[in-house]
């Protein structure tokens, strides 16, 4: 029905496209000389963007296998681990027979999941793939305005991977403080056996960490305030940039307060200092520290704490916005409206913070702020639900497995925004803080959810990045049973923590009220177990994919308007053989004068109304 | 065919404006950006710092009275509150208007003035670090002040001192010294040993009895050693990038280079930055 525009791309980018100059500069590409500068000290955007996922994708198996371990002690405490010693070694202790999980190790394996998922999976591997590989595709630049420090910046982050990786394997095993880090557990080295060098190693690896972020999100923001192709202004932007936007401002704000805090842990851990520390005993020895504060750690973790569950959470916003769109064929309901809601969203993270402290001993009547920022930070994500839901209706859907985890994306985001209401006020807290309701609810509102964006995202632009299509087939197997696994293993969650049962315990043995959920429990392993399967079955699709897949014949096979579609299927360092694409519209132009889809290349037609 | 049509009859929604894209939006390249990116975020760090020195300084209930603390002048002179302390912060503030000087020279492709001014802007950075350094030798060398103790302590009442500066009786015929509420010590090392010396109070509900001096706030040491220690790493790499970049103008790269001096132009917003955080830094340790 709907007739397909008459247009020459060719005509449109390669002789009316906007010249940079770039080719006057160096003839061929210098940049791929060798294997070791094109893959591994490479400067190209798009192979940076492969490392950070597939570096992620590493450390995400690693983290969720951690996962495994520590459910297996909460749902089946009675049976014995001894089967898995080889791999865990003298944390596995075995009596008569039987192999328990040493309880130091539990709760190093909690914090490690916690650190791991958090910052080298949703953080480094959400944020970092996909902002390197869209930013200067979808804004028509040749790369990041520095693509040496981006270069930097992902090897920051595998230095950071590699000290992280190193602390697992010491005598005295991973830090196991929680991934929070609170002091004074954390600032005592004396204080538990994960406090002391794994505690050490834990600090450098995210110090390294937060340089990575620094220098890509100074990389990000300044390629998409100067880089953009002529016409792309900023009302032109996909959603996926207007989101990487607001998220790299978000970590360049907030992660530096991160590292003034994780400073000034250094100098209580190493030089004797009491900024975090007073009036403390341990084994019944009072310590010299006097005067500091721990609370006021807490402060500084959650004002980069808050902030970065946004940084994991808005780029799935806008991978899931720009596929949802693209495969509904539809343009996304609400543009500027959603925009707004990024920006909202944005400012909102940064006075949120302390209602991750309601139950610390901050002033009830400053928790009110808190409480009341909190609750409208739900106004722009509302909007952004409802914009999602209206963007699907009427839409003329393909079913594929990118659009299943984009709905799904908003399925999760739902539930679990739900549930952050509850949380937001003070007085629920009370009974509610430190339980698993806290643990059901984060992991379905940023973790699943996150990973849903990722997965769309990972389905969506794998022909971009490997030439290839990802196997369909294994694709929905992975989609359905995840979204069922994955409710199957929080929902239940919801019950035990509105009962009261409290995170991060090893065990439950001696209280007798919470026995009752101990069939709850070994439910939900086994949910995990079986989740944790299909994501193999998704890195096996991935990886055989990449060499084997369905090979992509067309430049851009989901009929998509944005540019990264406009370049050759394996494009070049430097993006654009030619000129670069000029843009005459917005990312949103599908469906509209009866054509199918109009490319942001494509000039206003004669008559036509309305371009954004 | 509609592509003629369609680029014969080229309707632009906008045009002109900054942030249409193919333009610097603030006139200004991308890294005079990411320097003032990273600045933001460095501020950032400071702030952090600065609000954790608030956050122990309010908990706290004395904290030394900065007249009292930084009143030792090179040469053994003591009793000159904020003299050295000005010096430095005059030596910086300077090393900031000869890098406005450098920048300047840039814009003027005047090789040799760049070279020039940005020497003097090293100087004065480095006269800064010297002062620094001997600030920090005279607070651990001789008044003992650590990241651990702090021997600056303050009076809450006053009173009346029963023993000499060393801990001994007074000598016969001395007047004993008194004190004001709101007065801070030094507790002195005599021969290895803190001398913490006994008082008796002459005011308020304590009126009577007899104390010793206790030790300053903890927080105190830690905080000034901390955070200025901080802004003097940003100092010292400052310095290191200037010679740095000094060594590049004076070669002739940046002519080659074509772009101007805008090397120059960014280390100098980092000098300017660094700056900006000394009169905060100087601000709570000195002034208030």
């Amino acid at each position: 029905m709907a007739e397909v525009l008459e247009y020459n791309e060719d005509v449109l980018i390669k002789e009316q496209g906007y010249d940079d100059h770039f080719h006057d500069h160096h003839h061929g590409d210098k940049f791929r000389s060798g294997f070791i500068s094109h893959y591994i000290f490479s400067m190209d955007h798009k192979i940076i963007a492969k490392q950070f996922l597939i570096t992620g994708m590493i450390w995400a198996i690693i983290g969720a296998a951690m996962s495994i371990v520590f459910r297996m002690q909460l749902g089946f405490p009675e049976d014995s681990m001894t089967w898995i010693k080889p791999l865990l070694g003298k944390w596995i202790v075995v009596e008569n027979g039987i192999g328990t999980l040493a309880p130091e190790f539990y709760y190093a394996l909690v914090t490690m999941h916690g650190t791991i998922l958090v910052f080298f999976v949703l953080t480094a591997g959400l944020s970092g793939t996909f902002s390197n590989l869209l930013i200067p595709l979808q804004l028509g630049a040749r790369d990041m305005a520095s693509p040496f420090m981006n270069m930097l910046s992902y090897w920051f982050f595998f230095m950071a991977g590699i000290v992280m990786f190193y602390s697992l394997f010491i005598s005295t095993g991973p830090f196991a403080g929680g991934w929070t880090a609170y002091p004074p557990l954390s600032a005592l080295p004396q204080a538990s056996q994960g406090s002391g060098a794994g505690m050490t190693l834990w600090l450098v690896s995210l110090t390294l960490f937060v340089v990575s972020v620094l220098l890509g999100g100074i990389n990000y923001i300044t390629t998409v305030l100067n880089l953009r192709t002529k016409g792309m202004s900023l009302w032109r932007m996909p959603l996926t940039i207007w989101a990487f936007f607001v998220t790299a401002i978000l970590g360049l704000l907030s992660f530096p307060v991160l590292v003034s805090g994780f400073l000034m842990l250094m100098c209580d851990r190493g030089l004797g200092t009491s900024f975090f520390l007073s009036e403390i005993f341990v084994n019944g020895e009072a310590l010299p520290n006097v005067g500091g504060s721990p609370i006021l750690y807490q402060h500084l973790f959650w004002f980069l704490g808050h902030p970065e569950v946004y940084i994991i959470i808005l780029p799935a916003m806008g991978l899931v916005s720009e596929v949802l769109s693209v495969h509904a064929r539809k343009p996304i309901f609400g543009y500027k409206a959603m925009v707004y809601s990024i920006l909202a969203i944005g400012f909102l993270s940064f006075i949120v913070w302390a209602h991750h402290m309601f139950m610390s001993g901050v002033n009830p009547m400053i928790s009110n702020f808190f409480v009341v920022f909190t609750l409208i930070i739900a106004v722009p994500s509302a909007v952004k639900v409802f914009n999602w839901i209206t963007t699907l209706y009427g839409g003329n859907i393909r079913l594929n497995t990118p659009m299943l985890f984009a709905i799904g994306f908003v399925s999760m985001f739902i539930s679990g925004g739900l549930t952050g209401i509850f949380l937001g006020n003070s007085a629920i807290d009370i009974q509610m803080h430190d339980t698993y309701f806290v643990v059901a609810h984060f992991h379905i509102v940023m973790g699943v959810a996150a990973f849903f964006g990722m997965f769309a995202g990972i389905y969506h632009w794998f022909p971009k990045m490997y030439g290839r299509f990802m196997n369909e087939t294994l694709g929905k197997i992975h989609f359905w049973f995840t979204i069922v696994g994955a409710y199957a293993i929080f929902w239940p969650m919801h019950y035990i923590g509105m009962a009261g049962v409290p995170r991060r315990y090893y065990s439950f043995d001696s209280f007798d009220a919470f026995n009752d959920f101990a069939l709850m429990n070994k439910f939900i392993t086994i949910a995990a177990i079986i989740v944790f399967a299909v994501q193999i079955l998704f890195v096996i699709n991935f990886f055989y994919s990449i060499w084997y897949g369905k090979k992509m014949k067309t430049k851009n096979p989901w009929g998509a308007t944005t540019l990264e579609w406009t370049t050759d299927i394996k494009p070049g360092h430097g993006n654009w053989e030619g000129n670069l694409p000029t843009v005459h519209r917005w990312a949103y132009d599908y469906g509209k004068d009866g054509h199918d889809f109009i490319p942001q290349y494509v000039p206003a037609q004669e008559g036509e109304k309305d371009v954004h | 065919m509609a592509t003629d049509t369609a680029l014969d009859h080229d309707i632009e929604v906008q045009s002109g404006d900054a942030w249409d894209g193919g333009k610097k939006p603030f006139k200004a390249s991308y890294g005079k950006l990411m320097m003032w990116y990273f600045l933001l975020s460095d501020a950032f760090t400071f702030s952090g710092f600065l609000i954790a020195y608030g956050a122990l300084r309010i908990s706290s209930p004395t904290w030394p009275v900065p007249d009292f603390v930084f009143q030792t002048f090179p040469g053994g002179i003591t009793g000159w509150p904020l003299i050295f302390v000005t010096v430095m912060s005059f030596l910086l503030i300077v090393s900031s208007v000869t890098m406005v000087r450098a920048v300047q020279e840039g814009a003027r492709e005047n090789r040799k003035g760049v070279v020039f001014w940005m020497i003097l802007t090293i100087i004065g950075g480095l006269g800064f670090l010297g002062c620094q350094a001997w600030e920090w030798t005279n607070l651990i060398g001789h008044e003992h002040m650590s990241v651990t103790t702090n021997p600056f302590g303050t009076h809450v009442e006053s009173g009346v001192y029963l023993e000499d500066a060393n801990g001994d009786a007074y000598a016969a015929g001395a007047t004993k010294e008194t004190f004001e509420a709101g007065e801070s010590y030094l507790i002195h090392k005599h021969n290895g040993d803190w001398v913490q010396r006994e008082y008796q109070v002459t005011s308020g509900t304590d009126e009577g009895t007899r104390m010793n001096q206790e030790f300053g706030p903890k927080a105190f040491g830690a905080l000034f050693f901390f955070i200025t220690g901080f802004h003097g790493f940003h100092v010292f790499s400052g310095v290191v990038f200037l010679i740095i970049i000094m060594l590049n103008a004076a070669s002739g790269v940046y002519v080659e280079r074509k772009n101007g001096y805008e090397m120059v132009e960014k280390i100098g917003l980092y000098w300017h930055f660094v700056d900006l955080v000394w009169v905060f830094v100087f601000l709570v340790f000195y002034l208030l």
